[in-house]
């Protein structure tokens, strides 16, 4: 007798249980859904993910003061001096200034005509990567971890359903234009909805307009904001750029308020068999 | 029977299905969205998995004309532990019998690690669209307040 795959049973779906803060003037949302969901081990995981988005942002706010980057950026700090993190956090920037032709830059035209070293367009959706690694360690646990409109997806849960992900409408926040299946990978999206003008074309100083948002499905959050950000900043050309990044799908939402998804290569030789 | 047959012949690869359960479900996804739908998260786990699928065949029986079943060796996945069995006869493959089920869902269309985002019609509201969470430009508190996260916070509280 042949089994059909698709009528295998399923399992019932698991409640998901959420928590909010607010860091870095953002908010922070964590969904977790599974075995440790709502006991002590999910406490002390979100301390910690809130802890670490914390420590990134003494060590890499542009608005404070006493922040390594602004040392860093004042000349008080050398680099030689910094955590491995500014390293790190600067290495990627340099890559995707120059993987999106300059459109992106840690380093951007200041008030005053110097260029300020600025790598928030880094920092944050890396820092988010990086604190949702904690979250790993629940067992039989999904997690979906949100900052700020980006986040990093997670499942472990047998027979988990995965995360459905919505799309915000730049045109009105409160409605979704499209709808992201996420088992295992990251969603960023960039856009000037809530912020006023955030993104400037490094390239310019230009406030990108082609645009309306840019939405990024990647394996990870650092790059998916990364490219986010950088398709963004290159307006008209985004959407080309877009299709030739590896490993990525998304949705671009055009200045008129047409949308259109699009998909990058595969990134792997199993990925290419599989499609 | 010619149905399931069919389905198993054009979506799954054997060796595919003994690799891996996660590996197996992506192949009726990625036959309908493009390349890209299929992730590194995927590659990742199902290559792990491979240096067991590759020991599949630990038992052979069966007859001659009627077709020989080969039995896989019980394979762990992110979903379970999986174990099939196949019949092939006359170079074909003829059956596919699931001898342990993992406990996942495979009628999920989100088996994949992530997929071709789906445009709504329209722009629908939160409830309408289902979704568990929203990526939006929305960074600032300030904007929070109004979003749409927000309302999935509150409703989850």
């Amino acid at each position: 007798m042949t089994t059909d795959l698709r009528a295998l049973p399923s399992l019932p779906v698991m409640p998901v249980h959420r928590r909010v803060e607010h860091v870095m003037g953002m908010p922070v949302s964590l969904a977790l859904r599974g075995r440790h969901a709502v006991d002590h081990e999910a406490d002390a995981a979100w301390a910690e993910v809130l802890a670490a988005l914390r420590d990134v942002d003494r060590v890499f706010s542009t608005y404070r003061p006493d922040s390594v980057v602004s040392r860093l950026d004042r000349g008080e700090l050398a680099l030689a001096d910094c955590p491995t993190e500014v390293h790190e956090v600067l290495a990627l920037g340099e890559q995707a200034r120059q993987e999106s032709r300059g459109a992106f830059d840690v380093r951007r035209p200041g008030p005053s005509g110097r260029r300020v070293l600025d790598p928030s367009g880094v920092v944050k959706g890396w820092a988010v990567e990086r604190a949702a690694r904690v979250l790993e360690r629940l067992r039989a646990t999904d997690s979906c971890l949100s900052a700020g409109g980006d986040l990093v997806c997670r499942t472990a849960l047998p027979g988990s359903p995965g995360w459905r992900i919505g799309v915000e409408d730049p045109a009105d926040p409160s409605r979704v234009l499209a709808v992201v299946p996420v088992r295992d990978g990251a969603v960023a999206t960039s856009g000037l909805a809530h912020r006023g003008d955030h993104v400037v074309d490094a390239r310019s100083g230009e406030v990108p307009r082609a645009l309306a948002s840019v939405t990024v499905v990647a394996p990870d959050l650092t790059w998916a904001d990364l490219d986010a950000t950088a398709a963004f900043a290159l307006g008209a050309d985004g959407p080309a750029w877009l299709r030739a990044r590896p490993g990525r799908t998304g949705v671009v939402v055009h200045a008129d308020g047409r949308a259109e998804r699009f998909s990058g290569p595969s990134r792997s030789p199993r990925a290419r068999r599989c499609g | 029977m010619r149905r399931i047959s069919a389905f198993v012949l054009s979506t799954i690869s054997v060796v595919v299905l003994l690799f891996g359960y996660s590996t197996s479900t992506a192949g009726p996804l990625a036959a309908t969205t493009p390349p890209a739908a299929e992730s590194g998260t995927t590659a990742g786990s199902t290559g792990s998995a491979g240096s067991t699928g590759s020991a599949g065949s630990t038992s052979t029986s069966g007859g001659t004309s009627s077709g020989s079943t080969v039995t896989g060796q019980v394979v762990s996945t992110r979903w379970g532990p999986v174990q099939v069995e196949i019949t092939v006869a006359d170079g074909r493959l003829t059956g596919v019998q699931v001898l342990q089920q993992p406990t996942g869902n495979p009628k999920d269309e989100e088996i994949n690690a992530y997929a071709l985002p789906i445009l709504t019609q329209e722009s629908v509201d939160a409830q309408s669209a289902d979704i568990d969470m929203v990526s939006g430009a929305t960074v600032t508190s300030e904007g929070y307040v109004s979003s749409l996260q927000s309302a999935l916070d509150q409703a989850g509280l």
